[in-house]
């Protein structure tokens, strides 16, 4: 997850800065100014009324739990949370039924926060501020795009889904930084319970501003790509879009500031609307609600209820392990398996094989049901030489599968320290080098017998270096001797 | 006539038939409504049937409400399910409310029987109705004149006897004036008194819902049935609404009244109005009421303010009727096409100028100068009201400048918006303010004194317009 501060995607000379604006819907049961189910994949229209339809007379009533919701979100990425007032965006589009809408412009609910990177990069937040979501357009006929369509239906499921937006600031020099940003900004909205962060669903989409300029020079006009709904498109369109940029320039063009689509198939960005005769969007306070005024306590309790942050996790397990909270810790923490990994070096084990383990061999499903113990056991096995390397995997993808502790599992697949043929081995050279006690054990009463079986495994053990199972050994000795 | 109280009192007490209170205004209508246009459309069919089910509940021992069997006539930009809610706009056509607007529901739970929907300037902007997509209301006093407006018709229908009560909305005095010039009562609530849900906006910091009477006891009746908190509107006040019936004859003894210097000497103020304000303050010092002038410096500019800001929120508030959802659709090639086709044929020429004027006011660059600006001067209003306050109960004006004015006299907008500059105050303020009748001009036509209160104290506006009115009988 390491990115390299200055991409080789970029001819030599060259560099890149990115901002970030990611709109994520929240989880809420109903939308954010009525009481209409916010729910993907209804039927179209199902989940509308007066409100979300924007019908004559509607009025918004804020949701309690979305706004609750957004703070936390703000908290979570250590903005300050202050009073705020939702404006009006006015501009006419048919999939926004008021033709404005309604979000947060100069007093948004969040602002100066930041975002610690598991590569160690530290993303300032502009802001984090709550608006609606508009309606879904689909365009009938001509390839299923706006300007050749027969006609346009519109669904207005989505109208009136809360959102937040999460504006960083252009912090960021790489793809691999944008990639890595969105990536711990979804753990954070995963674990604040705040959204589903579903980039396929649309739940979670992401704007990119890009600028290149030559080492040295202040920064380029900025392009600012839309919608990219996949970790792929927004690494993609970066790069793609830093190389359109640079191409430009080196053939002594100017950029123009503009809002520019990525074609995922093509692989390319193109222009969507030049900014200079962007809509004036003349926001203004929305008279139709009271600005939000957070008390000291609102926020208090806020803090309180926060679940330990993935940034924390990683400091806490990179403490146990002995390492930076970067690589094999940054997966275990996305996997959800430093509670085990803490507790299982905690009960002695080593942490270089634990981290390896998570980090190499617990991509897969059902990782989460491995318990601290079996994962100490296994990799005691492992480091004690009762398991090679290579064994230790196997076991732990049984051990993962069914829930079996890794000795049985070592055991049922016959991974034990010395076959029986080796053993044997071991034990004719024991018995070879002390005859005198080999007839004893032979001829000897009961109390002697026992006193020389022990005396025999002591041996075995110890020309075993302790690799020997001495429940088989005993078996074995017993036969020999006829006992 | 009966009054509203006494209809209420009649029906509830098994005396009368609502269906036949509901008749008897209905002829009404019959007899006069071709010449005075109050109606865009008259609900005879479903008055009816209400009138019948709140005689059904009387005859069932059922308590039918405070308001059983009254007839009331409803501004037409407050939504009725099923019944079209035009704003007297050509944009709305067709369209048919799938709700109630909150006042409309809380009349059906009190007993009252709507008989139609009243005609306005279209979206509630005029000050005459005759801005009207579907044609002027006209003055029951005299024909040739306007009602005033925008909630002409629901003055008219009051004031020619269509209907006891009616409610309309304002926005800058759009109660209240045509309430001056129809000789009727007319009262603006504290804004947030009244739920605004169903009120098709014009200006939404503005707006107000509130009631038209023949007499103050009926105003204060029909206000107490509307008045009260709903969660469905965000600015909704979550306060108790005191009884203000209950207080109408405390007279005013003691109070202090205040007439606003500022509203008098104005430009515009014609010397019968003016000589009709000094009567009226003459009246309740007799009554007891210490009666000073006042100066309340910012109010002269409210009007500019106002027109700043109403328009700004209007335009705004209007961009919905787009012919994509409801209403006229004019179609064209492209959805840019359509929606300039549609809105150029859908709305009027008073509308287009506040949509203009709004849009401008909240450009990028000219925010600061105009809506902000606007804002500054709102803040410095309500202070210069405070201090009225501390020293004065109410607040005493003229309602209107003038006595209705001749139909088509005052074409250019801004000698029309001159109508509103002493209602204006108020709304900026959110403070409530009731027109009362008291007397007639040199013309022989109604004059209205209007009662400002401080926020919330509907109560002592209430028993201030009593008094007047007591003084006028």
């Amino acid at each position: 997850m390491t990115a390299p501060p200055n991409p080789s995607v970029l001819p030599d000379g060259w560099e890149m800065v990115i901002g970030l604006e990611v709109h994520c819907e929240l989880a809420t049961e109903t939308k954010l100014f009525c009481a209409c189910p916010n729910h993907f994949g209804d039927q179209p229209n199902a989940n509308t009324c007066p409100t979300c339809l924007g019908l004559p007379g509607s009025l918004p009533v804020l949701n309690e739990v979305a706004v609750e919701m957004a703070m936390r979100l703000g908290r979570a990425l250590a903005c300050d949370v202050h009073r705020s007032v939702f404006a009006r965006k006015n501009y006419f589009y048919p999939d926004q039924p008021k033709d404005y809408q309604v979000t947060q412009y100069d007093l948004p609910t969040n602002e100066h926060g930041l975002l610690d990177l598991p590569s160690g990069l530290r993303v300032g937040i502009t802001r984090a501020h709550i608006e609606e979501d508009t309606g879904k357009l689909t365009h009938v006929g001509g390839g299923g795009r706006v300007h050749d369509a027969v006609h346009s239906l519109v669904d207005y499921n989505r109208s009136g889904v809360p959102l937040v937006e999460i504006v960083s600031e252009a912090d960021m020099r790489s793809s691999d930084q944008a990639k890595e940003y969105v990536s711990e900004l979804r753990a954070i909205l995963l674990a604040t319970g705040v959204s589903d962060a579903k980039m396929e669903e649309g739940s979670m989409r992401v704007d990119a501003n890009v600028s290149v300029q030559r080492a040295d020079e202040p920064w380029g006009t900025r392009c600012e790509i839309k919608n990219l709904n996949s970790l792929r498109s927004l690494g993609r369109a970066i790069d793609h879009e830093a190389l359109r940029q640079i191409d430009l320039l080196d053939n002594g063009g100017r950029i123009r500031q503009e809002t520019r689509h990525w074609d995922e198939a093509a692989g390319r960005t193109g222009t969507l609307r030049v900014k200079e005769d962007a809509d004036d969007y003349r926001y203004f306070p929305e008279p139709d609600l009271v600005p939000l005024e957070p008390t000291a306590e609102d926020i208090a309790r806020i803090d309180a209820a926060l679940p330990v942050l993935p940034a924390a996790r990683r400091t806490a397990l990179a403490t146990a392990a002995g390492v930076e909270p970067t690589g094999a810790v940054a997966i275990a923490v996305e996997r959800g398996l430093d509670d085990v990994a803490v507790a299982a070096i905690a009960a002695g084990a080593d942490p270089g094989r634990v981290l390896t383990h998570i980090e190499h061999d617990l991509a897969v499903e059902r990782a989460e049901s491995l318990s601290a113990e079996h994962l100490a056991a296994l990799v005691k096995m492992e480091t004690g030489g009762e398991l090679t390397a290579t064994q230790a995997k196997a076991v732990l993808a049984e051990v993962v599968a069914t829930g079996t502790s890794p000795a049985e599992v070592a055991k049922a697949k016959g991974f034990e320290a010395l076959d029986t043929g080796a053993l044997e081995g071991i034990l004719d050279g024991v018995i070879a080098a002390h005859a005198d006690e080999w007839e004893q054990l032979r001829t000897g009463d009961d109390k002697a017998q026992g006193k020389l079986v022990g005396f025999f495994m002591g041996k075995v053990m110890q020309s075993s270096k302790g690799q020997a199972d001495g429940k088989v050994a005993t078996a074995l000795l017993r036969s020999k001797a006829g006992l | 006539m009966s009054t509203a109280v006494e209809i209420a009192a009649a029906v509830r007490a098994g005396e009368r038939s609502a269906r036949s209170v509901v008749e008897e205004h209905l002829a009404a209508i019959d007899g006069r409504e071709a010449e005075l246009h109050a109606f865009n459309l008259v609900t005879a069919g479903a008055a009816l049937a209400a009138a019948d089910a709140v005689d059904a509940k009387v005859a069932a021992g059922e308590d039918p409400g405070p308001l059983a069997g009254v007839p009331i006539a409803l501004k037409d930009n407050l939504c009725t399910t099923g019944i079209p809610t035009t704003c007297s706009s050509k944009i709305l056509e067709g369209w048919k409310p799938p709700y109630d607007a909150t006042v409309v529901q809380r009349l059906t739970e009190a007993g009252a029987v709507s008989v139609g929907k009243t005609n306005l300037d279209e979206f509630a902007m005029g000050s005459s109705t005759e801005n009207s997509a579907f044609g002027p209301s006209k003055n029951p006093h005299d024909p040739t004149k306007v009602p005033g407006g925008s909630s002409g018709g629901s003055a008219v229908a009051v004031a020619a006897g269509f209907a006891s009560l009616a409610l309309g909305s304002d926005t800058g005095g759009s109660i209240r004036q045509p309430a001056a010039l129809c000789g009727v009562v007319g009262m603006k609530p504290t804004y947030g008194r009244v739920s605004r849900y169903g009120l098709v906006a014009f200006a939404s910091s503005l707006d107000q819902i509130g009631p038209f009477a023949a007499t103050v006891a009926d105003a204060a009746t029909l206000y107490e049935v509307i008045a009260g908190h709903d969660t469905a509107d965000s600015t909704s006040i979550p306060e108790a609404v005191p009884s203000v019936v209950d207080h109408l004859g405390d007279g005013v003894d003691g109070l202090r009244v205040g007439v606003v210097k500022e509203l008098l000497d104005i430009e515009g103020v014609a010397p019968d109005v003016a000589a009709r304000l000094t009567a009226a303050a003459d009246a309740l010092s007799t009554a007891g009421a210490k009666v000073e002038e006042v100066s309340v410096p910012a109010v002269i500019y409210g009007l500019s303010a106002y027109y700043l800001i109403a328009p700004a929120e209007a335009s705004s508030n209007l961009a919905r009727y787009d012919g994509v959802r409801y209403g006229l659709r004019v179609d064209a090639s492209t959805t840019g096409e359509m929606y300039d086709r549609t809105r150029t044929a859908g709305f009027g020429a008073e509308v287009k100028r506040r949509i203009m004027l709004g849009t401008y006011a909240l450009s990028a660059g000219y925010y600061d100068a105009y809506y902000g600006k606007a804002q500054k001067v709102r803040t410095l209003i309500i202070r210069d009201f405070q201090a009225a306050y501390e020293r004065f109960d109410v607040l005493l004006s003229p309602t209107s400048p003038t006595t209705a004015f001749t139909l088509g006299a005052k074409a250019d907008p801004l000698a029309m918006y001159l109508n509103d500059v002493c209602t204006i105050p108020s709304n900026l303020a959110g403070h409530p303010a009731v027109s009362v009748p008291f007397g007639v001009g040199d013309d022989g036509l109604p004059v209205g004194i209007q009662v400002m209160a401080n926020a919330l104290d509907e109560v002592t506006m209430f028993r201030v317009a009593a008094a007047l009115e007591r003084a006028m009988t």
